[in-house]
């Protein structure tokens, strides 16, 4: 853990009242892992332990790993869920490679994820799970609590669910709301270990549970009981303290991917001021846009979940050819399913916004884990010549940004826009610097009113001479009523035809245009001028790539960064940028998707880099790798 | 092309200027010419009037239309219509689609668009048999049924395209023939007045790969023994001189049809559109044999209840009674939840 460095000693006194003070470290970076089992309400812990963080000012990222069952059988290892948030006084890029202290609520948890733990972190447990039966579920032949093969680590062994039962004696519940509060009392000890405040998570057990007053006052006991044990235990000699960090001014909220981008969907029809249709089948990981969207009619956002993948992206065509903005979300499988329908919206040149949360593949693969394979599908999976737009979001706040540029593409160039995210961001969580909606983009257009053609006709293939687009004219506009299809249409008139010059012509044209589209160039970083190697990448490989580049520099190594955000059509300049480099590393969570595109398209000798574990490159790995390319220079 | 809306338009309105290339003699001729003469009663401007289709035959009907159409893809013009639909209340949208396209490949989408009652006048013309890839028995056709893909007869039983949209919830359900042309426009009447989805299979004649189809219901001599006319409120007969009726037998679920003479008149059977079970318009959808005797046509059912698009309107509405100035909105919406700042 380089960043993971104490600071100079006790820093004033936080304890309550009552207490006897304990010594306070200062740390400049944590990592913590909440592991149980899935019933346990693991990820809610780590979401709350994340909103008091978010509070103190920390910079922040979060990493939820979460099995696809919703259930699987209590206590076994395909059942465990974890949450990892890392916080820090500085900024930091992703929820670190591994957690320095791990929260194991039961045997499983811990055989889960101790692999994950360095040697020398802290070790968490909860040893009323500790119990014969629990332990041989897991294929523990002994007690790893007692027979010593956690030596190398520091463990602290707290009897939570008893403790919290205990706790709860005087409340009127049941022991299976009692034992359920136990994720609240390990929220508590956590809480005091590392002095977060607690208020926000008073609050936010006030709201939950509104409607049960005595489950309020149970679950915020459980937390105070925690708490109070870290005061008290001799199990704990010190606490901790992360200072906030250095953060620009403004108003910020922790954000997950999947909420940026519905956000960003939002804020992109108030810019178009234009309605918003979302048409969606559920799916692991899109499911939540669908479920953000359905909240926000009173911006106008209609939401149809659909009978299935198909019928979703036919209701946004149907919407987009009606005047709305058409969206539809998903993951691969149901863009799979689209692919004929995104070749129609290709055809009638409508908008279309195709949102693919990618998941690992292929089939049904690892649904709740993340990937980087659906890249050629975006970018080809489709019959015929049917080039579309795609734009790739690099973080979890970058989801809204980039929800709003794919929308920008869609309604400005009339074509359908693959926007892809992935497990890692859409449930990864990080703060937003709220940003002020009079700087986002201006998206409104223009329907086509009247005739267009100088012989006082309407032309409905004429094109924009500078996007490409052909006029959009929704019915209902009197004068202007045509038909369009997927039979190949002639030049200007939209006609059918079977003419082969004008095939040619119009294949040529939809190319074009898309070639058309105007998107900023990449921008290299390279603090010292002198790289001659580049590390670029795409999606969801911002944070651990720059983390890497970034422990890179520090040791003097000299590299040069960039990421891309349109993958269709790439930036102008960059077949220069890759060619001033002696090496051009791309690292991807698939097997060169991109690398091959960019040799194909620049002839570079990319050197590409890759991993399908359904986890996300960690930093050390990426750092590793890129200075081996860097010495062989 | 004046913006202006002509208060009265005639069918020649409604021509499109695309020449019209269904085979000679096609059934579709018949449904084009029919609609086109029946749009401007309805008084609704051209521009508001889309039309929707999938793929086959039957798919090219909007190119024929001067009004706004989109020709998509097989099976999927009820989705696509539903997106249309439900974001814009102003328009008029029918679906135009086949056996194959509805029944076969979008038959997902077509029962859902009828459970949804979403806004739309669904027309199904049923030729039995994929007459644009020439020649392929469909969903509809019958069991046995001897075509270039089915050389020793086909082995999958047909659907019963009345029975399958009420099982689906239809609200309003109809069958018509494509050369009669009065009854084809009294039906597509009672179409477009429903609110909410409008299921019509129009029999169809293709000449070229199942020609005769329905010619049991067309021909002078047989139709009268064929063919029964279904009218609201109207006791359900049969015969040129309406020697049969149809009755519902004690102790039987289905219907039967007996001689008249046979029959207590209280025992004959009045057609009730409206009625609530559907189960009486199943019952009717079961009349027809394999061979089409018996068969009705008319409006087996047509009842009220709530369409997709008002349900769906109505949320929106009373949401957005509460919205603001929307960016005003917006910027509260980013700013909600657990929120910080920094100084």
């Amino acid at each position: 853990m380089a960043e993971h460095r104490e600071g100079t000693g006790p820093a004033g006194q936080l304890s309550e009242p009552g207490h006897p003070a304990k010594e306070i470290h200062q740390l400049d970076r944590v990592v913590i892992r909440f592991a149980g089992d899935s019933g346990d309400g693991m990820q809610l812990t780590g979401d709350r332990f994340t909103s008091e963080t978010a509070q103190l000012g920390n910079d922040i990222s979060t990493l939820p790993n979460f099995p696809a069952e919703i259930r699987a059988p209590a206590g076994t290892l395909p059942g465990v869920s974890s949450f990892q948030v890392a916080f820090a006084d500085y900024d930091i890029l992703t929820p670190g490679d591994a957690p320095n202290v791990l929260v194991a609520m039961n045997p499983a948890a811990l055989k889960a994820n101790l692999a994950d733990l360095p040697k020398g972190g802290t070790i968490i447990v909860n040893t009323d799970e500790f119990t014969k039966r629990n332990l041989q579920k897991v294929g523990y032949d002994g007690n790893p609590l007692e027979d010593g093969s956690l030596a190398g680590w520091d463990v602290h062994k707290v009897g939570l669910t008893s403790m919290t039962v205990g706790a709860l004696a005087d409340h009127t519940i049941s022991k299976k709301d009692a034992e359920r509060a136990k994720n609240m009392c390990a929220l508590g000890l956590l809480s005091w270990l590392y002095s977060r405040p607690h208020a926000s998570t008073m609050a936010f057990l006030e709201r939950k549970f509104a409607a049960r007053p005595e489950l309020v006052a149970a679950n915020k006991a459980a937390f105070e009981a925690g708490w109070s044990f870290g005061e008290t235990t001799e199990s704990f000699a010190v606490r901790y303290e992360v200072p906030p960090a250095q953060m620009a001014p403004g108003n910020y909220r922790n954000i997950t991917g999947n909420t940026a981008l519905a956000l960003g969907l939002v804020a992109a029809g108030v810019r178009a001021q234009l309605p918003v249709v979302l048409g969606a089948y559920p799916i692991t990981p899109a499911s939540d846009i669908l479920h953000e969207l359905s909240k926000h009619k009173k911006f106008g956002v209609t939401t149809v979940q659909a009978e299935d993948e198909i019928a979703a992206v036919g209701v946004a065509l149907g919407a987009s050819y009606g005047g709305a903005l058409g969206i539809t979300s998903t993951s691969g499988p149901g863009v799979a399913l689209k692919s004929e329908t995104i070749s129609l919206a290709v055809a009638l040149e409508l908008p279309l916004v195709v949102v693919d949360v990618q998941r690992a593949g292929p089939s049904t693969g690892l649904p709740t884990k993340t990937e980087q394979a659906d890249l050629s599908m975006a970018l080809h999976g489709r019959h015929g010549e049917a080039p579309v737009a795609v734009v790739a979001a690099q973080s979890p706040v970058d989801c809204f940004h980039a929800a709003i540029e794919a929308c920008r593409i869609a309604l400005t160039y009339r074509t359908p826009v693959i926007l892809l995210s992935d497990g890692y961001v859409a449930n990864g969580s990080e703060p937003w610097l709220l940003p002020e909606i009079s700087d986002l983009p201006d998206l409104r257009v223009e329907f086509a009113s009247g005739p267009n053609g100088e012989d006082g006709k309407f032309y409905p293939y004429l094109r924009d001479p500078q996007t490409l687009a052909r006029p959009w004219a929704v019915p209902g506009t009197p004068g202007l009523e045509h038909r369009i299809g997927g039979l190949e249409k002639a030049d200007k008139t939209g006609d059918i035809s079977y003419d082969p010059a004008n095939h040619d012509f119009m294949v040529r044209t939809r190319a074009a245009r898309i070639e058309a589209i105007d998107v900023p160039d990449v921008v290299v970083e390279d603090p010292s001028g002198e790289a001659k190697v580049l590390v670029l990448g795409w999606g969801s490989t911002y944070g651990p790539i720059g983390a890497a580049a970034r422990a890179l520099r520090q040791r003097g190594v000299n590299i040069a960064q960039a990421h891309l955000r349109h993958l269709n059509p790439l930036p102008k300049n960059l077949g220069e940028v890759l060619a001033a480099y002696d090496k051009v590393v791309l690292p991807e969570m698939n097997l060169g998707q991109l690398a091959q595109v960019l040799r194909a398209r620049f002839l570079v000798d990319i050197v590409s880099y890759n991993q399908v574990r359904g986890l996300p490159f960690t930093s050390t790995q990426l750092e590793t790798m890129l200075e081996e390319v860097i010495k062989n220079v | 092309m004046s913006n202006a809306v002509p208060v009265q338009l005639s069918a020649k309105d409604f021509k499109s200027d695309q020449e019209v290339r269904w085979c000679p003699g096609c059934g579709d001729y018949a449904i084009l010419a029919a609609m086109q003469t029946f749009l401007p009663e309805l008084g609704i401007p051209r521009e508001r009037t889309v039309f929707v289709s999938g793929i086959g035959c039957s798919s090219r009907f909007p190119y024929y239309l001067n009004t706004y159409g989109m020709h998509s893809i097989h099976g999927r013009a009820p989705a696509i219509a539903t997106g249309l639909s439900v974001s814009r209340p102003d328009l008029t949208v029918w679906v135009v689609t086949g056996d194959g396209d509805a029944l076969s490949i979008g038959g997902n989408h077509l029962i859902h668009a009828l459970r949804r009652n979403v806004n739309l006048k669904i027309l199904l013309f049923n030729n039995k048999i994929y007459g644009l890839t020439k020649g392929q028995y469909s969903p509809t056709s019958e069991l046995g049924k001897i075509t270039k893909s089915t050389p020793g007869g086909s082995s999958d039983a047909p659907f019963n395209p009345i029975s399958l949209a009420l099982g689906a919830e239809a609200s309003f359900v109809a069958r018509t023939i494509d050369s009669d042309r009065k009854h084809l426009q009294s039906v597509l009447r009672q179409a477009a007045e429903h609110q909410g989805s409008a299921f019509v299979e129009i029999y169809q004649n293709c000449n070229i790969f199942n020609d005769g189809a329905f010619e049991v219901l067309k021909d002078p001599e047989t139709r009268d023994a064929y063919l029964i006319r279904l009218e609201h409120g109207q006791p359900i007969t049969l015969g040129n001189d309406g020697s049969h009726v149809v009755t519902h037998p004690a102790g039987s679920f289905g219907l039967a049809v007996r001689e008249k003479a046979d029959v207590d008149p209280a025992e004959v059977l009045v057609h009730d559109a409206h009625a609530e079970d559907p189960a009486y318009a199943f019952a009717l959808s079961r009349l027809a044999g394999p061979d089409l005797r018996h068969t009705p046509v008319g409006v087996f059912r047509s009842v009220r209840r709530p369409s997709y698009d008002e349900l769906v309107r109505n949320q929106l509405d009373a949401a957005k009674a509460k919205a603001g100035e929307p960016e005003a909105d917006l910027a509260a919406l980013l700013n909600s939840g657990d929120t910080w700042t920094i100084l």
